[in-house]
């Protein structure tokens, strides 16, 4: 028998069993800044519970993408749906501001890479936790304190620095600031845009370890970006492989990694082994 | 058999595109089998015959370039060849188990929890899951003192230990085989042997590569050889697999 030397791998059928919806569906999602394509008609899907991996090379669109999903920017064009409690079949980019920012204060959670973006340096650690839940509307002082002390404490953030500013922590420390921030009010979608990078090694295992460990309990949805496919392949049930503002590959966390199906994938993974 | 098989594997091509030797890597092509359940399939082949990659292939940590692994589930028939990676994982976590010569040890998470974490996804009592896994772990081998340890410290034979243990606590309806005695000691061998002949009474259909097949003579019931491309059944005689 005589193969076909171009033979791609199979194409993959739509999902048939798992009756779950998808939590995150984008849809066709293009941006340019001037002349650069930042995203070209990306498609996205993950659903609940899923630790979702971003991986492609510098300024391949990964962080625009996830500002995309924290309603932080608007794209040229596409669609962007949570199965969130009576939001289904919202496009919620046609939200108003107003409602967009209060969408993503309750329902979504971020890490930026740069703590600068995600804290305010010169307030308390257990303040920049409560602004999270002040903005969803809680006013009780004792319950803004226990629901701050909480949240740090499933971070594995020492409590008894809760009153430090986030300029006198360490950058692992910072880190778990944030994710305490964005943990605060159960999030639907955790959002991490390089949340270990720049992190000595044995400190980026520990935050790691602690993001493990509230997938694990809680089951939170994640999108997670990274450029350290050693991060990806710890974390992630899927990964997207993104190139030049487009996604080029997609597929099980494993079979990305041992076998890729784009040149570009195969070089990535090669890389690094 | 008169039942309808669990998995039909039908035509199975896996062919590498190697783009940075602008090459392809044909490693088997047009495999075919049916499987029931409670039966146990050996795979055979000398280095490279494509053992390994079989197995992956129908785990789906590798996509095939042709053919159809029809599947059972619980939840209707599915092509596993071309299933969504959302099914696949689905199929991976109440279904299918995987059992390689690696474990995928996990920082802080003790050996106890490790195993018994199969059973409390599927909503058995947490004291009762670690009753199972303590019992799992006993029986493979592992020392009482390292129960409540972290894996990654193990020795490599520990460590397999607690991968068996885990793949195993719970029947699933398929379960795949790479060479998991490797690095077993003559009682975790043992165990091992006992306990995949239980699992195989219960119904579950296996498919293994064995470095010695005659550790497991008793349960084979067919045998593929990937070199030379036969399948022979249990009555010995032999079929040339159609290429
Ligand atoms: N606000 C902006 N104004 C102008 N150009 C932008 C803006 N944001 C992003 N870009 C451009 O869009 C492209 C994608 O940027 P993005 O930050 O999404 O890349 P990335 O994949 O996150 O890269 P990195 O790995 O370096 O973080 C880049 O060329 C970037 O310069
Ligand atoms: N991810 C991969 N990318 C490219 N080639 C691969 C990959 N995995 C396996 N191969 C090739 O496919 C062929 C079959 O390998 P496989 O590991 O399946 O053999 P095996 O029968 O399990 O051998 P062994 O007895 O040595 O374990 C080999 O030539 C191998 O190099
Ligand atoms: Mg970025
Ligand atoms: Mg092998």
């Amino acid at each position: 028998m005589s193969l076909d030397l171009g033979l791609p791998a199979l194409e993959r059928a739509a999902p048939r069993l798992m009756r779950a919806e998808p939590l995150l569906t984008m849809r066709d999602i293009s941006k340019s800044f001037g002349n650069v394509r930042a995203l070209r008609q990306v498609d996205a899907t993950v659903y609940p519970g899923e630790v979702m991996g971003i991986v492609g090379e510098s300024g391949s669109g990964k962080s625009t993408l996830l500002r995309m999903m924290n309603l932080e920017d608007t794209p040229d064009g596409g669609d962007y749906t949570l199965r969130l409690p009576g939001r289904e079949n919202e496009n919620l980019f046609d939200l108003a501001r107003y409602e967009r920012r209060m969408l993503c204060a309750r329902h979504i959670g971020i890490v930026y890479q740069n703590p600068h973006l995600g804290l305010l340096m010169r307030h308390s650690s257990s303040g920049n936790v409560a602004e999270r839940l002040l903005i969803a509307g809680e006013r009780s002082f004792d319950v803004l304190r226990d629901k701050a002390r909480e949240a740090l404490d499933a971070s594995e953030f020492p409590l008894d620095r809760m009153d430090a500013r986030p300029i006198e922590l360490s950058g692992g420390m910072q880190q778990r600031v944030q994710l305490a921030k964005a943990i605060a009010l159960e999030p639907a979608l955790l959002l991490l845009d390089e949340p270990t990078t720049g992190l000595d090694v044995s400190v980026q295992a520990l935050v790691l370890d602690t993001l493990k460990r509230l997938q694990r309990d809680r089951q939170i949805t994640m999108v997670l970006v990274s450029h350290d496919l050693g991060v990806i392949r710890t974390m992630a049930d899927r990964v997207m492989v993104m190139r030049h503002g487009e996604v080029v590959e997609q597929g099980l966390a494993d079979q990305v990694f041992q076998d890729p199906q784009h040149p570009y994938t195969q070089q990535l993974v090669h890389a690094k082994l | 058999m008169t039942t309808t098989p669990l998995l039909r594997v039908q035509g199975l091509t896996k062919t590498f595109r190697m783009y940075h030797l602008d090459s392809m890597l044909h490693a088997f092509e047009g495999v075919s089998f049916d499987l029931h359940e409670g039966e146990f399939l050996l795979l055979r082949g000398h280095n490279g015959a494509g053992k390994s990659t079989l197995l992956r292939t129908i785990w789906r940590s590798y996509l095939p370039v042709g053919g159809h692994v029809f599947y059972r589930s619980n939840h209707g028939e599915i092509d596993l060849a071309n299933a969504a990676d959302v099914d696949i994982a689905l199929l991976r976590r109440e279904e299918i188990g995987f059992v390689t010569q690696f474990l995928n040890a996990r920082p802080r998470v003790a050996a106890q929890d490790i195993v018994s974490e199969p059973l409390r996804l599927a909503g058995v009592p947490q004291a009762e899951a670690l009753d199972q896994a303590r019992h799992w772990l006993d029986q493979f081998g592992v020392r009482p003192e390292l129960w409540r340890a972290y894996p990654s410290t193990f020795s490599g034979g520990e460590q397999q230990k607690v991968n068996l243990a885990r793949a195993l606590i719970q029947p699933q309806k398929l379960l795949l085989l790479d060479e998991p005695t490797a690095s077993l000691d003559a009682g975790a061998r043992a165990a091992l042997l006992r306990r995949l002949a239980e699992l195989k009474a219960h119904g579950v259909a296996i498919i293994g590569v064995f470095h010695h097949p005659g550790d497991v003579a008793q349960l084979i019931d067919r045998e593929i050889d990937l070199s030379t491309r036969v399948v022979a059944d249990e009555t010995g005689e032999e079929e040339h697999v159609a290429l």
